[in-house]
């Protein structure tokens, strides 16, 4: 059951009496090539919907960045987002390394980065803060060797 | 003949030759806001997704796609007109032949005045500069001089409306400045201001403004249409007689390099001067670039200077001269111009009316399936169902220009599933073999019959 471009559609199910979009996105570690594919095609199903421009383009920024977290720093992870009438939930996972000091990588500048990601415009440590400044709700939880998962709930007005 | 999906509200200058039309699917697959549609064998234009790029007219083969615009015989109805020449008509010409040649020119053509949009492109690029050095705005700040790039942000980017520079584009501030001039001596309602144009979008965009609020620009007239009497005005020289009483313009300060650079990609950000600054030109190009804006890319570009036509204006679909051949005529013309601009300074004089700016850019919801979200959110289900069961070939026979956008019309109730050649060719061979299959079912009376026949055994 794939998208046109790429993501894989769960279904528009009905959750609760209410209606629910589901996408499940698969990344893939070092992936640039398609990089940015799941944010646009995110941003296609709100505007198609009519969630307003602003709010479409703060979940479109939050799961781009989100998108290039996996695609830099991880081993590969999956990305799933549940669009509901009245919000739309992100929750990414990924298989590791895992981050030792989640405080820390939440600073703005910080970043783990190689250079040769740097050269490319990328690490420039505003990832996981530009995820929370785009979210309403935001969590992050990491265990070193495991995985990270992060949330992202915005709310449509 | 072109009622679309019906959408009245927008005008659109962009129109259907429907005799010359064959219905094949070059429009459709090169639209950037797939805004066509082949039905009943024609091409429809969705006026609420049409942003006038004119690209189009550039692909049909058969000329269908035309583009409205007025003719000099609507001066008629004027008593006074003035014309307002786009900086590339000037690059259709030779660099020899001198802007004031074709002032001349214009003027012969019947124009009582001429006033240059370069002239207004300048006072635009004092006041961009003006604007991004207060730096008050959202990065990267988007240039609002092509107005299909601001359709195109209105339609399929209004999340990056915000990044327009609310300023008048050029031609309206060359439209205001010529009327101010003749304030009081003549009734506003007997001058005819005549956009001279290269795009059909300026054309819209003066019967529609983009942003709201009345153009001060009467009518365009497109570049092509004329081109030929205007050739052959300045090359034979017949137009000085003529002219001697139409002092206006003529004692005018001609506009400067700054503002004839206009024309061509580049020019803008080459007056404008911004620290970082980008330039982008081609319609799909210029999506590409927004869709990155739209990732929160490019926060370090401070200006984009984006055109729909490749080359900049001088590439225009109302254009006659090849945009290379074009762009090099405008490239040695300003050459030429700066030159002499070394020598004598132009002089700079700041804008003498205040450069209005606009109301700001309303969104347009040309995307949305529906206006209550549930059932857009059950519509976009029933979509991707769709979808599935189509080839995904992206072949456009259907005359939409890809199956998702057949997916999307049998959505909406504006097309069915049988309108694609493989799920008809299919049903046809299923409607075949249950015919097979049926022809064999012979009624019970008659397989009696037969059986007797044939088994031959005289009951």
């Amino acid at each position: 059951m794939t998208m046109e471009y790429g993501g894989v559609w769960n279904g528009c199910l009905e959750m609760n009496s209410r209606q629910v979009i589901q996408l499940e996105f698969f990344l893939e570690a070092g992936d640039f090539s398609t990089a940015g594919e799941a944010s646009s095609q995110i941003k296609r199903i709100l505007q198609q919907i009519g969630v307003k421009a602003e709010t479409a383009r703060r979940i479109a920024i939050g799961a781009y960045e989100a998108e290039m977290n996996v695609i830099i720093h991880s081993l590969g992870g999956k990305m799933r987002v549940a669009i509901l009438p009245d919000r739309t939930d992100i929750s990414v996972e990924d298989n590791g390394p895992g981050i030792a000091d989640v405080k820390l990588a939440m600073q703005e500048g910080y970043s783990t980065a190689p250079d040769h990601i740097r050269d490319m415009g990328f690490g420039a440590g505003m990832g996981l803060p530009n995820m929370a400044r785009c979210s309403d709700e935001f969590s992050i939880t990491s265990e070193v060797g495991v995985g990270t998962k992060i949330r992202m709930v915005i709310h449509h007005p | 003949m072109l009622s679309g999906d019906g959408m009245e509200e927008y005008f659109h200058s962009v129109r259907l030759a429907a005799d010359r039309c064959k219905g094949c699917v070059n429009c459709i697959k090169r639209c950037p806001t797939e805004a066509i549609r082949i039905r009943g064998g024609k091409a429809r234009i969705m006026q609420s997704r049409c942003i006038d790029c004119g690209e189009c007219i550039r692909r049909c083969a058969n000329r269908a796609k035309t583009a409205i615009t007025d003719n000099l015989s609507d001066l008629e109805q004027y008593k006074y007109n003035i014309a307002l020449p786009a900086p590339t008509l000037y690059a259709q010409f030779s660099p020899d032949i001198e802007v004031r040649a074709i002032i001349k020119g214009l003027l012969a053509l019947g124009f009582d005045e001429v006033y240059e949009v370069a002239k207004g492109a300048e006072y635009v690029s004092a006041a961009v500069r003006e604007y991004i050095a207060q730096g008050k705005f959202e990065k990267p700040a988007i240039s609002s001089a092509c107005p299909a790039v601001v359709k195109l942000i209105q339609v399929k980017f209004p999340e990056l409306i915000d990044h327009l520079i609310p300023l008048d584009a050029p031609v309206e501030v060359a439209a205001n400045l010529a009327r101010v001039s003749h304030a009081g001596q003549i009734p506003s309602e007997d001058i005819g201001v005549w956009f001279i144009t290269p795009c059909p979008a300026k054309m819209t965009a003066v019967r529609q403004p983009l942003a709201g609020e009345a153009s001060a620009v009467t009518g365009t007239i497109s570049i092509s249409e004329i081109y030929g009497r205007l050739l052959k005005l300045i090359t034979s020289g017949a137009n000085n007689v003529e002219i001697a009483e139409k002092p206006d313009s003529l004692g005018r300060e001609e506009a400067s390099s700054e503002g004839i650079g206009w024309a061509i990609a580049g020019g803008e950000s080459a007056a404008v001067v911004p620290k970082s600054t980008m330039i982008v030109h081609e319609i799909h190009s210029v999506s590409d670039v927004l869709e990155q804006i739209a990732l929160g890319k490019l926060k370090d570009v401070e200006y984009i200077e984006a055109l729909a036509c490749s080359g900049g204006c001088i590439g225009g679909p109302l254009t006659v001269e090849n945009r290379f051949v074009a762009e090099h005529n405008m490239r040695k013309r300003l050459e030429h111009l700066q030159k002499q601009e070394e020598l004598q300074p132009p002089s700079r004089i700041p804008s003498p009316i205040a450069l209005k700016v606009t109301k700001g850019f309303e969104p347009r919801s040309g995307l949305k399936l529906d206006e209550d979200i549930v059932t857009a959110m059950k519509k976009l289900e029933l979509m991707q169902e769709t979808l599935r069961n189509l080839p995904g070939l992206d072949c456009g026979s259907c005359g939409s220009p890809s199956c998702q956008a057949l997916a999307e019309d049998i959505v909406q109730g504006a097309a069915r599933e049988a309108d694609c050649v493989f799920k008809l060719r299919e049903r046809v061979r299923d409607m075949a073999r249950e015919m097979v299959d049926l022809a064999e079912k012979l009624p019970q009376s008659m397989e009696k019959n037969d059986a007797g026949r044939e088994g031959g055994d005289g009951i």
